[in-house]
């Protein structure tokens, strides 16, 4: 044996440094235990145990949406593998590129139903960009390297890389490849420039131009040339769940969020604009509700996207633009400058319509004297954090108003589960959130039924010293479906109601942290500002506030409805 | 409508599984696949026959490029092409069939490859409706076991998939 060589788990960890990664966050086991041992022998990135695989990956994704680079879980075989499967599912519905490591058992225990033996590469197929088993110590350098790059290139998604026990103690040299070329994926990056320059010309001669933005914006890290473009061509915007903060919430020119659950007036603009320009959203159900409705108004659609596969998937597109949205977006303001085209139509009169619609005043709630408003609690934190935190959230009615009410600026601020709608993610998120960014503030926004899917992930956040600040709006239901319930199942509200809730505040202090209960609306600010003070500052605070039981969120697009069949809260 | 799509991927372990995985994950229909090596050991060559409407192929084929081992994608009808499937199918050539069965199979241009007291074993290439109809053709009773490749595909003249 060459004295050069190092055992596979070595290679491992020397792939993981040589892609910069900071944070590894995993769980050891059985057929991962030669890797940690590695990982215990290096200092180059902080390995953060958790409590939980999920919340491992959950973690690393979150890591991953606010920074925008690969985030990194490893996992051991069989349960440690598919406890990690609704993370990685989770980030694969909303393109965050991450890698995952898991562990397998021995090679020549393969298909032996072997002691924690699963097959990963078979169960996690439909939820990854791409996948691999090693079968060669040869191949574990090579492999990682294509994980890495096919996970953040192209529509970005999780890859996991699965290394059986064996492999990881055989011993090979370790030669890092400078570049990987795969002659089956060429992510298409610059857009066609005929289409380009037909979208400009459709957008400056549209009389009611609309700007559709999602999460590729975030994930493309395009945001300053998206709100170029917008300011430039002076139409109005909304956003997806996915793509708030893609541009500043607080321009005149948004419209808020759009959807299931998105404003008034970004949802009838949406319907009534004359040319819309889709950029790195989807067109999915929960945007544009029925598909029959929305193309029953005519419109033409300009749709730019990374994924060919996105494009007239829902929707019939007309003029389709396949590329990285920073680049498309780039050849659009370019375009605009050079060509000094002016704006030949006033979009005085469509202003004019959409005022109309802002003046419903759709987001307006009525506070009460005795019960706090959810809604209030999300101002309230708005306005205590000055608009700058992270707010991650769970699923369900409070992600809904952690959207509506908590106006994003920036991008890669908002951290959620927009595509598989993960209840739990939040604990996590907030983890791996504030773990890359230790000295901004970091709200996770929840519910009583999500945060209790994740709950022991309070752990590590005493280990890791991390000064969360849970703001728990406790309303004692699912609160999303108990609004489904009381809207279309007559008010049976069947098994959403929980019964037997811990004590927060108890909790929270037997995991080591802060816990405050706040049950009055005048306690609302002072216990936020309390929870964000310097005295708090290095501490974990979980706020459990006592809200509204019937709160619903609106407006709200009915299952199967179209954008402009509404209800609003003063239809009930 | 019935499509015939041509494939060219990795030739790696659970590549097929992929392709497949993503036709029962998205709905899509599969008719009938095969899948087997090139020339070139590293890719295999698969054929998938499907049907959908315009849009639905048209997402079939998005599907099976973003896939990360599939090299290349032909859909053969959007251009002229050839297609083969090889049936192979026992009879019963009892003294009641014997001669009914060999005239079946010489109208269909097949060949008997197996021969016993009671029974023929035909092989038939063709088009898939050409297959079917020698199945039609004959007295059900008589047939006592049938396998198919699932169709084939190439493009005319000109028309080339590789790499």
């Amino acid at each position: 044996m060459n004295s050069n060589h190092i055992s596979g788990a070595e290679i491992v960890i020397r792939c993981l440094h040589e892609e910069k990664v900071k944070f590894v966050f995993g769980y050891p086991g059985g057929a991962v235990l030669n890797i940690y041992d590695a990982v215990f022998q290096q200092n180059k990135f902080k390995h953060v145990l958790v409590r939980h695989e999920q919340a491992a990956v959950h973690a690393a994704d979150a890591y991953s949406r606010s920074t925008g680079k690969v985030g990194v879980a490893l996992v051991t075989s069989g349960p440690g593998a598919t406890n990690a499967v609704t993370g990685i599912a989770t980030a694969y519905m909303d393109s965050i590129p991450m890698v995952i490591i898991s562990g397998q058992v021995p090679t020549y225990a393969i298909g032996q139903d072997a002691f924690q033996e699963c097959d990963t590469v078979g169960i996690t197929r439909p939820c990854v960009k791409h996948n691999f088993l090693v079968k060669d110590v040869k191949d574990i350098a090579s492999t990682i390297k294509k994980a890495f790059y096919v996970a953040s290139s192209g529509r970005p998604g999780p890859v996991l890389v699965d290394i059986p026990k064996d492999i990881t103690a055989e011993k090979y040299e370790f030669n890092y490849p400078k570049s990987v070329h795969l002659r089956s994926y060429n992510p298409i990056i610059k857009g066609h420039s005929g289409q380009i320059k037909k979208a400009l010309s459709l957008l400056l001669n549209a009389k009611k131009p609309m700007i559709y933005s999602g999460g590729g914006v975030v994930l493309g890290d395009a945001s300053s040339q998206l709100t170029k473009f917008v300011r430039a061509i002076g139409a109005p915007i909304t956003s997806t769940l996915m793509g708030l903060g893609g541009f500043p919430a607080s321009d005149k020119q948004f419209l808020g969020m759009l959807g299931m659950h998105g404003t008034y007036e970004a949802n009838m603009a949406m319907q009534e604009c004359d040319v819309l320009l889709a950029v790195g959203a989807r067109f999915d159900d929960r945007v544009i509700g029925n598909p029959e409705h929305f193309l029953s108004k005519p419109r033409t659609i300009i749709h730019i996207d990374i994924d060919p596969s996105s494009i007239s998937k829902r929707v019939k597109i007309d003029i389709p633009i396949v590329g990285h949205v920073i680049s498309v977006l780039t050849d659009l303001n370019d375009l605009l400058s050079k060509e000094k085209i002016k704006q030949n139509i006033s979009l005085k009169h469509w202003f004019k319509e959409i005022d109309q619609w802002r003046s419903t005043n759709c987001l307006s709630f009525k506070n009460d004297k005795k019960l706090i408003k959810p809604q209030f609690v999300v101002q309230t934190l708005h306005q205590v954090t000055k608009g700058d935190a992270f707010i991650t959230s769970d699923v369900g009615q409070h992600q809904m108003w952690a959207a509506q009410y908590y106006p994003f600026d920036k991008p890669r601020r908002w951290i959620n589960s927009g595509g598989l709608g993960t209840m739990g993610v939040g604990l996590p998120y907030a983890m791996g959130t504030q773990l890359a960014h230790p000295d901004a503030m970091v709200a996770c926004v929840t519910g009583e039924a999500s945060i209790q899917m994740c709950i022991q992930e309070l752990s590590t956040c005493k280990q890791f010293h991390l000064p969360i600040k849970i703001v728990n709006l406790n309303n004692r239901y699912m609160g999303m479906v108990r609004q489904w319930q009381e809207f279309f199942y007559g008010n049976r509200y069947a098994e959403s109601y929980m019964e037997a809730l811990p004590d927060f505040v108890k909790l929270a202090e037997a995991y080591g942290h802060v816990g405050m209960k706040i049950e009055k609306p005048s306690d609302v600010e002072p216990a936020l500002k309390e929870a964000f003070s310097n005295k708090l500052k290095e501490r974990l605070v979980f706020m459990d506030f006592i809200t509204d039981q019937k709160e619903n969120v609106f407006p709200m697009i009915p299952n199967g409805k179209g954008l402009s069949e509404m209800i609003t809260a003063e239809d009930l | 409508m019935r499509h015939i799509i041509s494939l060219l991927m990795e030739n790696e372990s659970g590549a097929l599984s992929r392709v497949s995985g993503l036709f029962s994950a998205r709905g899509y229909n599969i008719e009938s696949l095969t899948v087997a090596p090139t020339e070139d050991a590293s890719l295999s060559r698969m054929t998938i026959v499907t049907s959908g409407s315009d849009e639905i192929i048209e997402q079939i084929i998005k599907q099976l490029n973003k896939l990360i081992d599939v090299v290349k994608v032909l859909d053969l009808n959007d251009g002229k092409f050839i297609e083969r499937e090889l049936m192979i199918v026992k009879v019963k050539a009892n003294a009641q069939y014997r001669d009914e069965m060999k005239r079946m199979c010489d109208i269909f241009r097949g060949r008997i490859i197996d021969v016993s007291d009671s029974s023929f074993t035909i092989e038939i290439t063709g088009s898939s409706s050409k297959l079917d109809a020698y199945i039609e053709s004959i007295d059900k009773a008589a047939i006592l076991e049938t396998v198919r490749t699932g169709a084939s595909g190439i493009g005319r003249g000109d028309r080339i998939l590789k790499v």
